[in-house]
């Protein structure tokens, strides 16, 4: 991926701005923002993110390009949609958040060990092999991403969750061998390697120079 | 009433405020007949209701009592009040106007000695004052009320207060038979300035408006300022009645805004900066204003008035659209949440009493006018040759501040009167 990270430096050198429009979601919607700040005052998580929404977009616009990509900011959007519902420009800031996180992470530049991100992709590999998420395993997972030290911690501390949420049927312990399937998995695969195909043929387009 | 004569050689202005006055004096003083209609008992429309406008801070009673002079004087214009237009048809030189006529209880023999309100009891909320004020059910709707004549409230007509106000008046002037009418106008041109209503505040469900007692809006802060207005010219925290001293000023309250008023209202900016003037003439040192302002625009001789107040010490300006403001119900303070564009620091400040900056919404009707009428996405009269000889002036045409309304009131007049000329040439 850091190939393609390579290539679109070299495409887009002199404009972040157009880079984001291009390629991210909703990216052409990032100069309609007249930097009133509604979005970074309505955001429940805003205190906690490094660089606030309206900020995101200024930095943009001034060719932050790593600062952006690299930060941790637009992995702390929970989607709860209070900037989409206040902003004055209609701007889906919501969308452009996830927008540029999944971007970052194709370019290989997204921070590491940043939660959300590691979920993401826990999810994703659970999803993608049984085409049904296996909650169990993701939550194991989850708990020994940092090592099996801390996992061991993790557990422990959660572990009257998780008998409660057996009692109440909740969770299955019999999901950890294998755990259910959808229906036609080699179907779901076959989807899947297809789409990684366009998007292959997507990347290769973009690392021709093109 | 004595019949009211129009033919397609006379020109209809509807609305009777500063855009609605000034066209239909332009018109009427170059030869024209005029026919002038206004929903309310008076004439004076928003402009009535301010204490002072900007940028030079005169009182608008004097801007108000030339035109009123000009209108006393002038014979080709025919007043109706209490008058609204329900429907509009036909086409350029030749237009039938319906006219819904309201009764005023109150004949021309009135002489504003202001007994009857004396003798009636019942009390409603005063329109002049946006509902800050009671007023009695026989009313002068304000002190530059033009015509000078009472008005009886329709809500106590069948009760004891009528007769009381009846049986009060010297003059004989109180006619509680008066009914409702329906005229049919025939005009050859039309001059749409029926104005603005300020934006619902309440609308805006971050700021509070609805909730918390010390957020005002900005007309409402202008009553305020009135030596006859609801606080006899005093600027108040509405929850205490104490005057505040940390005073917030919030722009493009509902203005500039896909949620609310797309349009930029133009006014608010200077209607804010001309406020923080009025904080320090009442309060002087003892209060601080601050402008949260996406930005601020204040152009050509107004951004002098920008710079001046910028000077001042006792205001301040933060560059950010406040997200919400929640209430310190200790002591009713307002806390605003935001995060501010220089810095992009989050502040949670504490003001005791916070202005809102509303935004201008145009009053032009929806099912009013002819078949393929146009008006604009934000509301107001389009100048396009679709619309004929009906013709959008002051706030019907755009947001506009006073001088800009009397401007255009004046362009809308000489359209008019071409079309008058093109119509009596035809007839000869």
């Amino acid at each position: 991926m850091t190939q393609m990270n390579q290539a679109m430096i070299e495409k887009y050198r002199s404009s972040f701005l157009k880079e984001v429009e291009t390629n991210v979601e909703e990216g052409h919607w990032v100069k309609m923002c007249m930097q009133c700040g509604v979005c970074s005052g309505s955001c429940p998580l805003g205190p906690h993110w490094e660089h606030p929404p309206q900020e995101i977009f200024m930095m943009i616009r001034a060719n932050k390009r790593d600062e952006v990509l690299k930060s941790s900011s637009m992995w702390f959007c929970t989607s709860c949609y209070n900037c989409i519902a206040r902003c004055p420009r209609g701007l889906p800031i919501t969308h452009i958040m996830h927008g540029l996180a999944s971007y970052s992470k194709k370019l290989g530049l997204a921070p590491k060990s940043q939660p959300t991100e590691s979920f993401g992709q826990i999810f994703w590999n659970s999803i993608a092999s049984n085409g049904r998420v296996n909650e169990l395993k993701i939550g194991l997972a989850l708990q020994f991403k940092d090592g099996f030290g801390q996992g061991v911690k993790n557990a422990m501390a959660q572990k009257d969750l998780g008998m409660a949420m057996m009692k109440t049927k909740r969770m299955n312990p019999m999901e950890f061998f294998g755990g259910h399937t959808c229906k036609d998995k080699s179907g779901i695969a076959r989807m899947l390697k297809k789409a990684q195909e366009v998007e292959d043929q997507h990347i290769a387009n973009y690392g021709a120079g093109k | 009433m004595s019949e009211v004569i129009a033919t397609n050689q006379t020109i209809l202005v509807v609305g009777g405020g500063i855009s609605g006055l000034t066209a239909a004096l332009e018109a009427a003083e170059c030869g024209k007949q005029v026919i002038l209609l206004e929903k309310s008992p008076t004439v004076g429309g928003r402009v009535a209701q301010l204490y002072k406008y900007f940028p030079k801070l005169c009182f608008p009673t004097c801007g108000l009592e030339i035109q009123y002079r000009r209108l006393k004087a002038n014979k080709n214009i025919r007043l109706l009040t209490l008058a609204e237009v329900t429907q509009v048809t036909g086409s350029e030189g030749d237009y039938d106007v319906t006219v819904a006529l309201s009764p005023r209880y109150v004949t021309e023999n009135c002489t504003a000695c202001g007994d009857c309100e004396k003798a009636v009891a019942a009390e409603f909320d005063d329109e002049h004052n946006y509902g800050l004020k009671q007023r009695k059910g026989a009313y002068l709707p304000s002190m530059m009320a033009y015509p000078q004549r009472y008005v009886i409230d329709p809500r106590i007509i069948g009760t004891a207060d009528a007769e009381a106000a009846k049986g009060a008046c010297k003059a004989g002037a109180v006619d509680l038979d008066m009914q409702a009418q329906s005229l049919n106008l025939k005009v050859g041109a039309i001059i749409w300035a029926t104005g603005w209503t300020p934006y619902d505040a309440a609308k805006i469900q971050p700021y509070g408006y609805d909730r918390f007692a010390n957020v005002i809006t900005n007309v409402e802060f202008e009553r305020m300022l009135d030596p006859f207005g609801p606080t006899g010219g005093k600027i108040v925290r509405p929850s205490d009645g104490q005057a505040p001293s940390n005073i917030a000023f919030i722009q493009c309250a509902g203005s500039r805004d896909r949620n609310h008023l797309l349009h930029c209202s133009r006014i608010c900016c200077m209607a804010t900066l001309k406020q923080t003037n009025y904080v320090r003439e009442n309060l002087g040192d003892a209060a601080k204003s601050t402008v949260y302002y996406i930005d601020i625009r204040a152009i050509d001789r107004i951004d002098d008035f920008h710079r001046k107040v910028k000077a001042d010490a006792n205001v301040s300006f933060t560059k950010s659209k406040v997200a919400n403001i929640a209430e310190n119900k200790a002591n009713g303070n307002l806390v605003l949440h935001g995060v501010d564009t220089e810095g992009y620091n989050r502040y949670a400040n504490e003001h005791d009493l916070v202005v809102l900056a509303v935004g201008m919404e145009s009053t032009v009707p929806a099912g009013v006018f002819p078949e393929g009428f146009k008006i604009n996405e934000h509301n107001f009269i389009e100048l396009d040759p679709a619309n004929g000889a009906i013709y959008g002036a002051g706030c019907s045409s755009d947001a506009l501040d006073v001088n800009r309304a009397a401007q255009n009131a004046t362009a809308s007049a000489l359209r008019a009167i071409q079309v008058i000329n093109r119509v009596a040439g035809q007839e000869g």
